[in-house]
């Protein structure tokens, strides 16, 4: 009997001993605690697993190195496959019971959207590391809340920019997108950026399966019947898998000109299953064979370090959690700089990050002043290539973000459509020619 | 929407019927001998896929013919449908046997849980897939489309040769209408000397090997991944539930019709292709609240 | 007897819930989860009560959690006491019309048709994205309370004070209409309904009522969860949630209200102790705290506790 109440009893009694720790913020603390979301269950594992892989990598060899001035970086990660109400209980347990200061979360465009208000109550600097909805920073200005790579408009615009200069002279797109936030808010940026560009488009079909669709049998055979000049496809993972499999199978690569702008976090899983003349997109220029820093030394040994650990090439979700430590490490050193070799507080490190530039692995990444991070995009061609298992990513062309990405203030969804043509003859795009397999 | 796009139509959903009516028959021929709702029948079909997944990654090489293959899906389901039947079977529901149908239902939902964990322990999170059985198969076109000859004949051919085999085991062998006098009325048949308990293994294993051999089926057109079975599951449930729960032959129609229905929605409504199943749940439920096809039964006092 | 063991566990329920919360912040939030899902079960409890178990009774929080999303959406400053009401009105009223379908069905097919329901209703949320927000749901801000605008900190204590005012009410109400002529009634229904019909009683009448008033139960959860959370997703109306509202009522037991309470708190330690300490097995864990607690205690802890049994009558018969 009165179980609850002994238990009840019993935590009053640690409360009252303990209390949370009072933030000492001028004070150099023993480590940097931090916490990093990321799926570790569910679909979206997919890019949860490698991304805790690569934080895993980067802190070890951050931390061996000596950490900020001395202080070593220690994560905790949570699941965000436990769902939305779990992962705020679990959120809100490591800031106001462990006092941890910045929390890198995370993938999911709704969870982005659940944590980023609460974030911004809890004052906690939070990091989103992966997640795309260009919703957060442009409906509601953020002190707390930052993102340290492109967003959805960022993506989609240079998308169609690509597939223009790709395939200038198409009529008919359809498009097949997984049935969520991303699916949808992607599809509504990518046609109004067609639309402005090239407004005698036709789309013939839009359909949105659900997410985590076993399957897109009926879907193909209705696209075999319509024979659209263009599919379009944002989704990723499994979903990715099995509609590109089903659509290889079914020869649809060669009745229409299909567009997946994720493809690349899928090549190696798919090998060869991916048709060649995919046109492919990677959320940033992320790619083991980028052709300005394949060679860099820091991107190959990071690439090969990954891969004799995981035994698979990185993929997008890799790159970007190195981004945003990177930019938080960057972030303090500035901060601490800025505040005469003190610790800084959690209100200066996030005023730092806003307009600073700082580099991942591949291209520089410049942060705005809304916190919104500026990410080139890279698109290509997919091609099958002798000595490897899974085809590459040809005719690389990349984008800047400065002409891809709604200026501060505006809404995408409005700006999108003010995008002019001249925009796809811009100086500032630099187009590559065949990409080599990797030397090994 | 023209001919064409019906018939077309039709042939998806043929195709998307047959993985259906296999997953539902599990089920249904469960309830029916065992009275139970088996809700773990999610876990049996997931299981299913990633075994055939892990055995068909195993056994392809560039040449690897297709029989091959085809018999690694078959040995995944038999071996699943055998293991985890047998331990859900007399491990757990013999000892609520004699218990509330709901601490039934809920003891099968509990081992659901369990599994859901269990399998992404030994299989992980990755999707995982296996498409070299459809490779092998080839494609056929109809109406100008390709479709692949595994989806078009293949895994209606199996449906229809699962439903015929199983009427005719249960109306002609001894131990199918063993299994038919369990079903009407277990006391009764145990009088007559039928070992009961052995028949109800008996019918939860073919039952398991049913619902495993849907993901089997399954492993090569789409992607396994964490959270599979529960999708299945209602969407069975929808199956049986329009049929009436036991019906054999009434599952094959309710099958043929949710996913005949789901496909003209692909084609016409794409909106509305999720809920056309739960849809037709309900309107059926709504008339005939035992099923399409149950014959109505007396109420006792 | 039992009773005052009851209401000693109540009081010291009540403190330690508010100890916790409000020495421990980060609690608050586990905590009004705790009590919102004990009174989901409590729905559940009733019908149980009745002998039917519904799979479907998740879509009264749904219907509940996005009437508080739509109303705020279309007036912003509307007080969180209102919102919460008007949720749990609509879904009293849904639950009204959906019952008057549902009762003519027994056992499997009750429970069937209520899963039916209830994943139409999912699926159209899911896919309405341009009205619901689609799988990602529609967000929150915080409402003012009573006319107090709290910040995060001062909202979450009064939301868990409302919660467990209206945890110990809900609790004392629903045991009362258990002893009372109709509670009594909708137990009828259980052990022998045609001679319920006999005493001239309309078995369905008695069925929709104590349908609704767990539909209202279900729906009063459903707005706490979503004031709570920020945000409504169709996950709320899903079978699995269902299904969980069934595990917590057997888990705690069905013989009385408390027990819904307990078999949340169990459900949730659970929940997020395996989250935080053993990742990835926490489903494991609550199959496997069911399956024990129905092969040694199917009258779940409650049950144990032997809360809500009758002393035997002198003379010995039962």
């Amino acid at each position: 009997m009165g179980l609850r109440g002994l238990l009840g009893a019993a935590a009053l009694a640690i409360g009252a001993l303990t209390g949370t720790s009072a933030a000492l913020a001028q004070d150099k603390p023993a480590q940097l605690k931090i916490g990093i979301t990321t799926f570790m269950t569910g679909p979206a594992s997919v890019f949860g697993v490698p991304g805790k892989a690569a934080a895993e990598q980067w802190i070890e060899d951050f931390n061996a190195a000596g950490g900020i001035q001395g202080v070593k970086i220690a994560p905790v990660y949570l699941d965000e496959g436990l769902g939305g109400d779990n992962l705020l209980s679990e959120y809100r347990r490591l800031v106001q019971e462990q006092g941890t200061k910045v929390m890198l979360s995370a993938i999911s465009s709704g969870n982005c959207n659940i944590i980023a208000p609460v974030a911004e109550d809890l004052k906690v600097l939070n990091i989103m590391w992966d997640c795309s909805t260009e919703k957060v920073l442009e409906e509601r200005r953020y002190k707390y809340v930052v993102r340290t790579q492109g967003n959805a408009t960022t993506e989609m615009v240079a998308t169609v920019m690509y597939l223009l200069k790709v395939k200038p002279d198409f009529k008919t797109i359809a498009v097949v997108n997984q049935d969520y936030a991303w699916g949808r808010d992607s599809w509504e940026i990518f046609r109004n950026t067609l639309m402005a560009l090239k407004p005698d488009t036709k789309v013939v079909a839009e359909m949105f399966p659900k997410f985590g669709a076993p399957d897109y049998s009926t879907e193909i055979s209705r696209l075999s019947a319509l024979k659209p000049d263009v599919i379009l496809s944002t989704a990723w993972g499994g979903d990715l898998d099995t509609f590109v499999r089903q659509a290889s199978q079914r020869g649809l690569a060669k009745k229409s000109v299909l567009v997946l702008p994720l493809i690349e976090s899928s090549l190696e899983r798919l090998g060869s299953a991916v048709p060649d003349g995919v046109i492919g997109g990677m959320r940033g220029d992320h790619y083991f064979l980028h052709p300005e820093y394949r060679n860099d030394a820091k991107h190959k040994a990071f690439v090969a370090k990954f891969r004799a650990k995981t035994k698979t090439y990185p993929i997008y979700p890799v790159y970007h959690m190195v981004q945003a430590l990177e930019a938080l490490a960057q972030g303090y050193e500035k901060a601490i700089k800025a505040n005469k070799g003190k610790w800084p507080t959690t209100e200066q490190v996030a005023e730092t990050m806003r307009n600073m530039e700082f580099r991942g692995l591949t291209r520089p990444i410049r942060m705005r002043d809304d916190g919104q991070g500026l990410e080139d995009q890279m698109l290509g061609i997919t091609k099958a290539v002798p000595g490897l298992p899974f085809p590459v990513l040809d005719k690389l062309t990349i984008i800047p973000a400065t002409l891809t990405t709604a200026p501060v203030g505006q809404r995408s969804p409005e700006w999108v459509k003010t995008v002019k043509p001249e925009l796809l003859t811009s100086p500032l795009i630099k187009t590559y020619g065949d990409t080599a397999p990797p030397a090994n | 929407m023209t001919v064409d796009l019906l018939l077309l139509a039709l042939a998806d959903g043929v195709s998307y019927a047959g993985l259906l009516f296999l997953v539902a028959l599990g089920l249904t021929l469960i309830f029916g001998v065992m009275g139970i709702v088996n809700v773990a029948h999610g876990a049996f079909f997931a299981f299913g896929g990633y075994t055939a997944a892990t055995f068909v990654v195993a056994l392809s090489g560039p040449d690897t013919p297709a029989i091959v293959l085809l018999l690694a899906l078959a040995a995944a389901a038999i071996l699943v449908g055998l293991v985890m039947g047998t331990a859900l079977e007399a491990g757990l529901l013999r000892r609520v046997q004699d218990k509330d149908p709901i601490l039934q239902l809920l003891v099968t939902f509990a081992a659901f849980m369990i599994f859901e964990d269990l399998q992404r322990l030994i299989w992980g999170a990755s999707p995982r897939s296996a498409a070299a059985v459809v490779d092998s198969l080839g494609t056929l076109e109809l109406f100008d489309v390709t479709y692949t000859r595994y989806q078009i004949l293949l895994v209606p051919a199996i449906a229809i040769v699962a439903y015929f085999s199983l009427r005719a085991f249960l109306r002609r062998t001894r131990i199918g209408k063993q299994i038919v006098a369990v079903t009407h009325s277990r006391e009764v048949a145990t009088a007559l000397g039928i070992n009961a308990k052995r028949i109800g293994w008996f019918t939860f294993v073919i039952g398991a090997m049913l619902g495993a051999l849907g993901g089997a089926l399954a492993a090569p057109v789409t992607s396994l991944v964490p959270g599979v079975g529960t999708d299945w599951i209602v969407l069975s449930f929808s199956v049986v539930a329009t049929a009436g729960l036991g019906q054999i032959t009434g599952a094959l129609i309710a099958a043929l019709i949710i996913g005949i229905a789901r496909s003209i929605a692909v084609y016409t409504m794409p909106e509305l292709e999720v809920v056309v199943p739960y849809l037709i749940m309900v309107g059926v439920l709504l008339v005939r609240p035992s099923g399409l096809f149950t014959v109505a039964q007396a109420r006792r006092i | 007897m039992s009773t005052n063991l009851v209401r000693t566990m109540v009081v010291i329920g009540a403190l330690a819930f508010l100890g916790l919360g409000l020495s421990l912040p980060w609690l608050k939030t586990p905590a009004i989860f705790v009590l919102s899902y004990g009174l989901a079960a409590l729905g559940v409890v009733v019908m149980l009560r009745g002998g039917q178990i519904s799979f479907g009774h998740a879509m009264y929080a749904c219907i509940a959690g996005y009437t508080v999303a739509f109303l705020q959406r279309a007036h912003p400053e509307l007080d969180g006491l209102v919102l919460i009401i008007a949720g749990m009105v609509v879904a009293t009223l849904a639950g009204g019309i959906i019952g008057v379908f549902v009762v003519r069905y027994r056992a499997i097919f009750f429970g069937m048709l209520n899963l039916a329901l209830s994943m139409v209703l999912f699926s159209l949320l899911a896919k309405m994205y341009e009205i619901s927000g689609g799988t990602d749901g529609l967000r929150i801000d915080r409402p003012t309370l009573a006319g107090i605008t709290f910040d995060r900190s001062g909202y979450e204590s009064a939301l868990l004070i409302g919660s467990l005012v209206a945890a110990i009410f809900c609790g004392w109400l629903v045991q009362r209409y258990f002893r009372s002529a109709a509670g009594e009634a909708l137990a009828g229904i259980k052990t022998n309904e045609a001679r319920l019909e006999y005493l001239g009683l309309s078995a369905r009448r008695i069925l929709w009522s104590g349908y609704v008033i767990s539909a209202a139960l279900v729906g009063l959860s459903g707005a706490l969860f979503a004031l709570v959370q920020g945000l409504v997703t169709p996950e709320m109306g899903y079978w699995l949630r269902s299904g969980e509202f069934v595990f917590i009522a057997i888990l705690g037991g069905s013989v009385h209200a408390i027990g819904a309470f307990m078999g949340a708190i169990v459900f949730t330690v659970i929940k997020l102790g395996a989250a935080a300490f053993l990742t990835g097995v926490w489903q494991m864990l609550l199959g496997i705290t069911l399956i024990v607690v129905i092969l040694a205690a199917p009258t779940g802890i409650a049950g144990l506790l032997r809360i809500g049994t009758r002393r035997a009558p002198e003379g010995g018969a039962r």
